[in-house]
């Protein structure tokens, strides 16, 4: 069977809307991407899924020049504030230089493909890219 | 024996740091274990307890391979590992030991070898993707992410911790950084025990290598080999002693270690401010002074991003305030609060669980009046930091001894 994967379950892939989720905690409302066992803030341990805004502000970037064996180079990694949520991600569809990349700069969320595997199953990883 | 509030460093040492290729793990580890032992007049006969650390083995039982180079006496060691604080986690394991009254005295050792080590964060190994796209772990990752989501190398992590301080408060820049670094590598110079004594211009900083922006190879710690190991012992312990040992002990005034408090974004990137700041106003508290007591302070640059922040998590200077600190010239060895006069990890190096006993070491040099060329004149308090990431901050404040 062929189709699409997402890289990591919390990038969920609506055809004509892709966005991140995360989980809240209904307690505080601290929101976490990764599986819980109770929240690092107020230790209950219910939660519900949440989309994220796709649209955010680079609070913290860097250009990473040297990486780990097989992770290309230079690429960008940041952090973007989407609506008071802090997401990791990197900054893609822009050239990796200090010239292009600035602090506060608006981006949006963009998905792209990782590749296919043995079976023709495609990868979608995603990034944020400039917002226009 | 009793619960005792006073606890003093009797004796320490700190290796060379740099490549020492005929030198093991336990070599260096008994060098410094020996050498503290004798600056302090003690002998492993003495010793209640042993804290030590070696992050890269974590698991080899550094303390026991050490016993058997240098004294089996049967007393408990306590092998332990928590990243860069590792050194300050072993010490403070042995000054914990100390004040509940168990022992009379304790020794605490951190050594490592990492000359050669290459860039730490990502792995040195190559990531490949499996076969077929198949979910994993705790984001259900069908590959790796390092690279893809952010990055996960250290001058990757801190380049971006730095960059946040200039989104909150501004006035930060690539050539504010590579001036931290200039600094340091100046500091460098009048340290022997440092892996690299070499003086940098500015520009040859900002043209060297990228790393990860903004930081340049020489904006980054350097790997090297090293060890740093401290005796310590209690206040009544001590009054039995030389007016020579009791002239040269150096009193830990706050013994302080935290980790990262729960904030938000701090699972997305790491926060090492929260932690820093916590385990800074606790020492401050416990030790009853300032900052603006502080004569010097040595703290974790493991890139040059970091140190910026870390001003202003010590409290240093008026929050928000560090770049204008820093230009204010405060924290040469000739301002009002020299930092990193050893070099810092920028130049002095950074053998990982060596750091936050090394870090100590400095600050007695200066406050026994022996550090040479180097010395603060008059320095009577200190401040050592450092932060391991995940994370932990482990922060000492240390005074003169008045015998």
């Amino acid at each position: 069977m062929t189709g699409r994967i997402p890289l990591v379950d919390y990038l969920v892939l609506d055809d004509d809307q892709p966005h991140l989720v995360a989980q809240e905690c209904t307690n505080c409302s601290a929101r976490f991407f990764d599986r819980r066992n109770a929240c690092a803030s107020c230790f209950a341990s219910e939660f519900t899924a949440v989309p994220i805004a796709t649209e955010g502000t680079v609070r913290a970037f860097t250009i990473v020049a040297f990486a780990a064996p097989g992770v290309p180079t230079p690429f960008v990694a940041a952090v973007v504030d989407c609506a008071g949520t802090q997401v990791r991600a990197n900054l893609i569809n822009v050239e990796p230089d200090a010239e292009h990349v600035h602090d506060g700069m608006k981006v949006r969320l963009a998905t792209q493909s990782i590749g296919l595997d043995s079976e023709g199953t495609e990868a979608i990883g995603f990034g944020f890219e400039p917002a226009p | 024996m009793s619960a005792s509030d006073e606890v003093w460093i009797l004796g320490i040492k700190m290796t060379k740091f740099g490549k020492h290729t005929d030198l093991d793990t336990v070599d260096l580890a008994a060098e410094a274990a020996t050498g503290a032992l004798a600056d302090a007049g003690v002998t492993m006969a003495d010793i209640g307890v042993l804290a030590a650390g070696n992050l890269m083995n974590a698991s080899a039982g550094i303390g026991q391979q050490l016993q058997k180079q240098i004294g089996q006496t049967g007393i408990p060691v306590y092998n332990v590992a928590n990243a860069c604080a590792t050194g300050a986690t072993a010490l403070r394991t042995a000054i914990m030991a100390v004040k509940a009254g168990e022992v009379d005295y304790g020794l605490a050792v951190g050594v490592e070898k990492l000359a050669g080590a290459g860039l730490l964060g990502g792995g040195g190994t190559k990531k490949k993707d499996a076969d077929t796209w198949t979910p994993a772990g705790r984001y259900g990752a069908v590959a790796p992410v390092d690279g893809r989501i952010g990055t996960e190398t250290m001058p990757g992590v801190f380049a971006q911790i730095g960059m946040e301080y200039g989104h909150k408060y501004g006035g930060t820049s690539f050539e504010l950084f590579a001036k931290i670094s200039e600094k340091n590598h100046a500091h460098s110079t009048l340290n022997p025990l440092a892996s690299y004594q070499k003086r940098f211009t500015l520009e040859q900083i900002m043209n060297d290598v990228m790393i990860a922006y903004p930081n340049t190879r020489p904006m980054c710690s350097a790997n090297c080999d090293g060890a740093a190991a401290a005796v310590v012992c209690n206040g009544e312990t001590l009054k039995s002693l030389s007016l020579e040992q009791r002239r040269r002990a150096v009193k830990v005034s706050a013994s302080v270690l935290t980790t990262d408090p729960y904030e938000e974004g701090c699972q997305v990137l790491p926060n090492v401010n929260t932690l820093t700041r916590k385990a800074a106003a606790i020492a401050y508290e416990q030790a009853g002074v300032g900052p603006s007591d502080l004569d010097l302070v040595e703290l974790h640059d493991c890139f040059a991003t970091a140190e910026l922040v870390h001003y202003d998590n010590l409290m240093l200077c008026d929050e928000g305030g560090a770049a204008d600190f820093f230009n204010s010239g405060a924290t040469w060895r000739d301002g009002k609060t020299p930092v990193n006069v050893s070099g810092g990890l920028e130049s002095k190096g950074h053998p990982i669980a060596a750091t936050g006993i090394a870090n100590i070491w400095e600050v007695c040099h200066h406050l026994r009046g022996e550090a040479g060329d180097r010395q603060i004149m008059n320095a009577k308090v200190g401040l050592a930091h450092v932060i391991g990431l995940g994370s932990a901050c482990g922060v000492h404040i240390l005074e003169k001894s008045t015998a």
